[in-house]
């Protein structure tokens, strides 16, 4: 893990109406790390993504990518920077097989201008990728229409939408939600080699004991504010996050 | 007398893998398995005007071309874009008195106003309807439904192209067999080209915006940019169909912006089938023709021809081709085992 900062937010803030989503919230994101960003339900970790990839305007506060303001960018602009996400709420392109599904970011500037716009057979690529995701390409399941995959699938297809995109930067939306143990068990490792071909992470996730096993630092929110940034096992006594996952008078 | 065991076994068994789209031809039946539907279709649609030779019939053949690219341009955006759009009237006016104008102000024959009129027109429906491509929802076909409206009273108020008499005098087709197959080798044309393309990956790129355009955004591509290009693609099909109109009875008016051309395409295309493209094709080669024949009941013809449709919607809702292509599947053969 190097020190060169990737992602800097300066304050990001966003009210809707009364509630204020995400107040004030700043953090740098270092080349290759995996971070974590944990907290209660509602404390404003999918809007903070929202916030970064432009998919939500701010209400102030800005966003540094490689020291380049991208806080005014439309989302397709920063998905084209290479910031690509994954939605908690999966609606793949359900009309589609699973690997036509890949043909849209296969088929996107981004790629066009990395591959210098010999990609060559986008189907094949496409399955390829499937396959090191996970998907077994001798029972079809490339081929099943979308809409008539599991979950667990379903969120490795969201990943590997992801991927297609050729991105420095993932956040992943909660991945793990709704996955049996042994769907975990099997993602993890994906997540692991993801690091190691130089993908920087942002996970979202409730599951902490196999964020943990894959990040060294996470960011803990609660009520739209940071409460503590740092490695896990210190992060985790800390008093305001124990206050935060179970309240003020159990302490 | 020896018995065989013999099953039944669907005719496209073999051919159809497992999944959607591939195919795998290994002979001359399951090659004419899979072609005889196209070939029924052109050569059908080819062979209309021969069998129907009244000059009656070739007006109406000539009507119910028009309408069929319009309701394929509806049925594309409707089904492969997911835009609701109204504009079948907005492309027609504005194809045809581009073309109306072209032909009486500066004298060009058809072979340049049409060209010229269905890519304008096409230029210009694209940039009005700009505005609404970025917002999901009824708002796009509120605003295609509205622009016809605004256009035919801008011409009646400021008195422009004739007014409310229109252009007339304007040149036509040198006869009744280049008006009916102009049009029909256009449908065929429309048909294909917008099959093909909902197939190619830049059709993917519709498909995808369709089921969920935020994650087209998180791809890093322009959901406004590729809605337009789709917009155009439709209104080139609808402006083609104006100008033909124009140069088709010599006349341009205030009519061309009437709701039917708006309306009737949906109608088709509910008829038809809603996503397959040849649906909306027949469905306007069916409702055409059936309005006219209804126009014998006099009053009533509207009433007829709204229970026809409400009892389609309410008991084959799939539409025509829809039911044809799922019973073709189904077509079962015995086999020896």
């Amino acid at each position: 893990m190097s020190e060169e900062v990737l992602l800097r937010v300066n304050g990001a803030s966003k009210s809707f109406g009364g509630v204020k989503a995400v107040n004030n919230v700043s953090f740098e994101l270092f080349k290759g790390e995996i971070l974590g960003v944990i907290g209660p339900n509602g404390s404003g970790k999918t809007t903070l993504v929202n916030l970064i990839t432009g998919f939500i305007k701010k209400d102030s506060g800005r966003v540094f990518f490689k020291n380049k303001d991208i806080t005014k960018l439309p989302p397709h602009k920063i998905a084209d920077l290479g910031i690509a996400r994954t939605f908690q709420i999966m609606r793949p392109y359900h009309s589609l097989p699973a690997y036509k599904n890949l043909i849209v970011p296969l088929y996107s500037p981004r790629v066009k201008r990395a591959s210098g716009g010999k990609l060559g057979d986008r189907d094949a690529v496409a399955i390829d990728l499937l396959e090191e995701i996970g998907f077994e390409r001798d029972a079809y399941v490339p081929y099943k229409l979308a809409s008539s995959l599991p979950l667990g699938y379903l969120k490795r297809l969201e990943l590997a939408r992801c991927l297609a995109l050729r991105p420095e930067i993932i956040m992943c939306d909660e991945v793990f939600s709704g996955l049996s143990m042994a769907e975990i068990a099997s993602t993890v490792p994906i997540m692991e080699r993801l690091q190691m071909d130089g993908i920087t992470l942002i996970m979202i996730e409730h599951r902490l004991r196999e964020l943990f096993r894959l990040t060294n630092r996470v960011i803990v929110m609660n009520f739209g504010e940071k409460i503590a940034d740092g490695i896990p096992e210190e992060v985790m006594e800390d008093k305001k996050v124990k206050e935060a996952y179970l309240g003020t008078e159990v302490i | 007398m020896e018995s065989k065991a013999r099953r039944k076994e669907r005719l496209d068994r073999g051919i159809k893998v497992r999944t959607e789209g591939i195919y795998a031809v290994s002979s001359l039946r399951e090659i004419t398995y899979l072609l005889l539907p196209r070939l029924v279709l052109i050569l059908g649609l080819l062979i209309i005007p021969l069998v129907l030779p009244s000059m009656y019939w070739q007006r109406l053949i000539c009507m119910m071309g028009i309408f069929a690219l319009l309701a394929l341009a509806f049925d594309f955006l409707a089904h492969y874009v997911g835009i609701v759009c109204l504009g079948g009237a907005l492309f027609i006016g504005l194809g045809g008195y581009i073309a109306g104008i072209l032909n009486s102000s500066y004298g060009l024959p058809p072979v340049l106003t049409i060209p010229i009129a269905t890519l304008g027109g096409a230029l210009i429906s694209t940039l009005l309807l700009l505005p609404c491509l970025p917002v999901r929802g009824i708002y796009f076909a509120i605003v295609s439904l509205m622009y016809p409206l605004m256009l035919s009273r801008i011409i009646e108020a400021l008195g422009l192209f004739g007014s409310t008499d229109g252009l007339a005098g304007l040149a036509t087709f040198p006869n009744i067999w280049v008006d009916q197959y102009i049009i029909i080798v256009m449908v065929l044309i429309a048909l294909f080209a917008l099959r093909r393309l909902t197939s190619e990956d830049f059709g993917l790129v519709l498909r995808g915006i369709k089921d969920n355009d935020q994650a087209v955004k998180a791809s890093g591509m322009s959901i406004t940019w590729y809605k337009a290009q789709a917009v155009f693609i439709a209104s080139v099909i609808g402006c083609f169909g104006g100008a033909y109109l124009t140069h088709l009875y010599g006349w341009v008016g205030l009519s061309l912006f009437g709701l039917d051309f708006s309306i009737l395409p949906i109608a088709a295309s509910v008829l038809g089938g809603i996503g397959t493209l040849v649906g909306p094709v027949l469905g306007a080669f069916i409702l055409i023709p059936l309005s006219e024949m209804l126009r014998a009941l006099g009053p009533l013809r509207i009433v007829f021809y709204c229970l026809i449709l409400v009892g389609f919607i309410v008991f084959k809702p799939e539409g025509l081709m829809n039911y044809f292509q799922r019973k073709y599947h189904q077509f079962e053969h015995w086999i020896e085992v």
